[in-house]
Parts: structure tokens; C-alpha cells; sequence
């Protein structure tokens, strides 16, 4: 579905992906791991196109993704969560959705996806009037998750969606994750948390200093002596 | 209540609509795209040139007229934007502020080199309404009724409307809108629509009232920029509060003074303000 092939990027001078390879599958929940640093977020806003591509081929579905801008590749049926959710803190949460649903085929059928949307998350339904400011941290992860389904993507990248949650509410994002997985979407998914993300993917690649250092089954990398030593300190 | 008083302050609330409506583009314009046209009211010169030109030179019928002027100021925002604005997007803002402060003096010169420097009147009569004994100009009356049916307008616009939901989040983050499959350049260059359109309908209203020359706009331009700080730049709200209190200080020190008195006290209680809240009368 998507396959990323050789992909250098970087910010001006500075790179901070090298000859980087992934693959991900239709209905296949992906994981991206690896330290602070490594190029993860970097990695997911070159596939959405924030961050220019400096090498290599990127295709989607088919279609290559190269040089083209964000909003663009929303079109092409990919989403972003980047990180720290980024919602509009003074737009109320259904403008928020509203903006989700910006694209014209989003639009046309912005009722129906709206009704979809709070009935996956009642508690956004409550809250449509709030201003996304106000929201606490797991109801902010909701809102951005919803506002990027609103345009039903094929495929999902969710950047850290446990970052600056409390223990409780990091348990709930991951069931949300696996929510919106069991609804059919492919996800790629990049995370610190490697214990908890291991036991949500199909698989996952190892990222360090911008280069694929493993990649295999979660079973696999959970197996595997680096990731143990280094990751799950056993 | 003194009869004369109290026509001073209609005449204050009625030159607030206009100020506020031109405010409501200026904040418009910066919230947005984060630039000040510092030469906003000579826009509003050009369109009252439009209107003058069709109606007085041509004989075109008034309406149509407007409806041109409005047009025309619209397609000149998106000019300033495209010819102006768009090259040095991301340089610093003093440069931005230079380079529109150079259009100011283009445009006037521009229109003197035109049109002379000659003062001009569209030629439209509007009556006086007699209410006992109270005076009000009917084309003041109108130009207030419309600049607020132009701002609940925009209100609706901005609220209802995908493009209008848009405008108000890419001054919240800029960087997400890509994701959110808005083109931002597409969103700047609507907007500096809207901002022209303000400005052309600002056009209209003044030129019911005002003669038209190539220095219009240093009357009012001056003006329209101190609402928008006071009221805080890129705050909608502020800056339409801030246009009648501006006013009615200016209306009402007219009354008790001079106009020339009133603009002075005007702009000694803004520099004061300016110390007490230096972000604007409604800074969070």
C-alpha cells in the first residue's frame, strides 16, 4: 500500500533520515520505534509531505507521492496526527472536525462522517461545543484522531499519541488505536512506549540515528536481544 | 440632554460602523497572513475613485457602480497580495511593512497623476432626516446600516463556511493546515480578498459622504490603524469595540472643541491606553 524506498530527508543542511525502507500492507497496523531523536517524526511528516523528500521513491497505492505538498497527499488518502495532537485550541471541537473535513469529498459527506465520528467517540459529542483548548489530554487525542478520520483515509500516521499522557489515559489511546484498527483502517504508528505499542502492531521497525536498524514481527522484535536490553530493560 | 450633544454622539456611533468595518479587514488581513498593509485606506481611495469615475464620469447607475468599486478593491487586495506580499512571505516583517508602506505612496501618487489633485464629489444628494429637533445625515444612517450588515456578514462567513473556518484556524497553526488538505496559499489569497472587499465597501459608504482626492486615505488610514492596536491587532472583536469608542471621542470632542482638538485627544488617550495595555483593550 505504501512502500518507502531508499528515502533520504532531512531540515535544510541537516539530515535526518538515511536510505530509509518500510513497508506497509492494506488493513496492517505498523509500527515505527526507536529513541528521542532517531528521525520518527521526521519520517511521518516526509510520507505526508511537510518534509521534502531529498532521495529515493515514495509510493501510495501505486502512485508516487514524491514532491507533492501536504495537502495534496490528504487527498491521496493519507492522514497525519503529528505530534502534540496540534488541534485549533480556539476552534470548538466540531469546527475541528469541520476542518478535517476540508477536502471536497470530505465535505459532501460531512454530516454522515460527523455522525460517525461521535459514534465512535460519544464523549467528543458531548463536548462539540467546547473549544478544543479546553478539552483534557485523552479527550484532545480523541478529537485529533476524529478530525483526521473525518476524511477517511486509507492509511492513518499517528505520531505519538501516548506523549504527555498519564499512565491511565496512555491504556485508553491504545485501545482507541485499536478501535479505529478493528474499523478497518491501516495505521502506521510511531512510538516511544515500546512495550505497549508491540502488543497493538503486526509489525514494526527498529528507527536509530535516521537509519532501519530492525524490522520484523512484533513477536520477532519483542524476542530480540536489542530490543529487550535496550528498549524493554530485561 | 443637550439636543446638539446628543447629535454629536449619533454621529460618533455612526462613523464607528465605518471605522469598524475597515478595522474588520486590517485585523482581518494581519490575523491571517500576519502583514499590516499599511496601505489599506488607499485602497479604499481607489475604490472611491471607481465609484466617482463610473457614476459621475459615466453615468453609470449607483448600485452597479458600488457593486464595480467593491469588485475592483477585491481584485487590487489579491493584486497586493500576489505582487507584493507573496514574494517576501518570509522575510522580515519590517520589510513587509516597508514595501506596503511604498505601495501608500504609489497609489497616491498614482491617483494624482491620474485625477489632479482636485477634491471631487460623486454628486449624490442624500436628504437630512429631521427628527424634532435633531439632525441626522441619511447617508451617514445608511453607510452605518450597511457596514454593519457587512460585518455580521463576514461574522457568518467566517463561522459557517468552510473557507471561513479555515481563516480562523490558520492563525491558530499555520503549519497543520497542510494536513488538513487546505492550501494555504489558496486561503491568503481569499482572504486578501475579503480584506480588498471590506475596503471597497468602506469605499462606497465614504464616498456618499466624503470628496474624493489622492490624500483620502491619510485622513482615515491613520485612524483605522490606531482601532486595530488599540483593540489589539488581529482581534476582530477589539478592533470593532475600539472603533466606536475612537469615534465617539472624536464626535464628541468636536462638539466640546474642535475636530482638530478631538483627533489630538483621540490619539493622547490611545498613547495612554497603549501604556496601561499594550496589547490591545481586549489582550487575553
Amino acid at each position: 500500500m505504501l512502500t518507502l524506498s531508499g528515502v533520504s530527508a532531512g531540515y535544510g543542511s541537516f539530515r535526518a533520515l538515511f536510505d530509509v525502507s518500510i513497508e506497509v500492507r492494506p488493513h496492517e497496523a505498523v509500527g515505527v520505534i526507536g529513541p528521542n531523536g532517531a528521525g520518527k517524526t521526521t519520517l511521518l511528516r516526509t510520507i505526508s509531505g511537510l518534509v521534502p523528500l531529498s532521495a529515493g521513491e515514495m509510493t501510495f497505492q501505486g502512485n508516487s507521492l514524491a514532491g507533492l505538498s501536504a495537502h495534496r497527499i490528504l487527498k491521496h488518502g493519507i492522514a497525519h496526527i503529528p505530534e502534540n495532537r496540534r488541534l485549533f485550541p480556539r476552534l470548538t471541537v466540531e469546527d475541528n472536525l469541520r476542518m478535517g473535513a476540508f477536502i471536497p469529498n470530505a465535505r459532501r459527506d460531512f454530516t454522515a462522517r460527523l455522525a460517525w465520528v461521535y459514534d465512535l467517540f460519544p464523549r467528543l459529542k458531548e463536548r462539540r461545543k467546547q473549544l478544543a483548548g479546553t478539552l483534557s489530554g485523552g479527550e484532545q487525542q480523541m478529537c485529533a484522531i476524529g478530525r483526521a478520520l473525518m476524511s477517511r483515509p486509507k492509511l492513518l500516521l499517528m505520531d505519538e499519541p501516548s506523549a504527555g499522557l498519564a499512565p491511565l489515559l496512555v491504556q485508553q489511546v491504545f485501545e482507541l488505536v485499536g478501535r479505529i484498527r478493528a474499523e478497518g483502517f491501516t495505521v502506521l504508528i510511531v512510538e516511544q512506549n515500546v512495550s505497549q505499542i508491540l502488543d497493538i502492531v503486526d509489525r514494526a521497525y527498529l528507527l536509530e540515528v535516521g537509519n532501519i536498524r530492525l524490522a520484523g514481527s512484533a513477536a520477532t522484535l519483542r524476542n530480540h536481544d536489542l530490543i529487550r536490553t535496550a528498549y524493554l530493560g530485561l | 440632554m443637550d439636543i446638539y450633544l446628543l447629535e454629536a454622539v449619533i454621529n460618533g456611533l455612526l462613523l464607528g460602523g465605518v471605522l469598524a468595518l475597515l478595522a474588520l479587514g486590517l485585523n482581518l488581513i494581519f490575523g491571517v497572513i500576519d502583514v499590516v498593509w499599511i496601505a489599506y485606506a488607499d485602497l479604499v481611495m481607489c475604490g472611491m475613485y471607481v465609484v466617482y469615475w463610473l457614476h459621475a464620469g459615466y453615468g453609470w447607475p449607483l448600485p452597479l457602480a458600488f457593486f464595480i468599486a467593491i469588485l475592483t478593491v477585491a481584485g487590487l487586495g489579491v493584486l497586493v497580495h500576489l505582487l507584493i506580499i507573496a514574494p517576501i512571505l518570509g522575510s522580515a516583517p519590517i520589510n513587509q511593512l516597508l514595501a506596503t508602506g511604498g505601495l501608500l505612496y504609489f497609489l497616491q501618487s498614482f491617483a494624482t497623476l491620474l485625477f489632479g489633485t482636485e477634491f471631487r464629489n460623486i454628486g449624490v444628494r442624500l436628504p437630512i432626516i429631521e427628527l424634532g429637533d435633531l439632525f441626522i445625515s441619511f447617508s451617514r444612517l445608511i453607510a452605518f446600516g450597511v457596514a454593519l450588515v457587512g460585518a455580521v456578514a463576514l461574522y457568518l462567513f467566517l463561522k459557517r463556511t468552510y473557507v471561513g473556518t479555515a481563516i480562523r484556524a490558520i492563525a491558530q497553526d499555520r503549519d497543520v493546515m497542510g494536513l488538513m488538505g487546505v492550501d494555504q496559499r489558496t486561503i491568503y489569497i481569499a482572504t486578501s480578498a475579503i480584506g480588498g472587499a471590506l475596503a471597497g465597501l468602506g469605499a462606497c459608504l465614504l464616498a456618499l459622504q466624503y470628496d474624493v482626492h489622492p490624500f483620502i486615505g491619510n485622513t482615515f488610514g491613520p485612524l483605522v490603524f490606531m482601532i486595530c492596536v488599540l483593540g489589539g491587532l488581529g482581534n476582530m472583536i477589539g478592533g470593532f469595540i475600539a472603533s466606536f469608542i475612537i469615534s465617539q471621542i472624536i464626535s464628541i470632542g468636536g462638539y466640546y472643541a474642535s475636530t482638530e482638538w478631538a483627533y489630538v485627544l483621540a490619539f493622547m488617550l490611545f498613547i495612554v491606553l497603549m501604556f496601561i495595555c499594550p496589547r490591545g483593550i481586549l489582550a487575553r
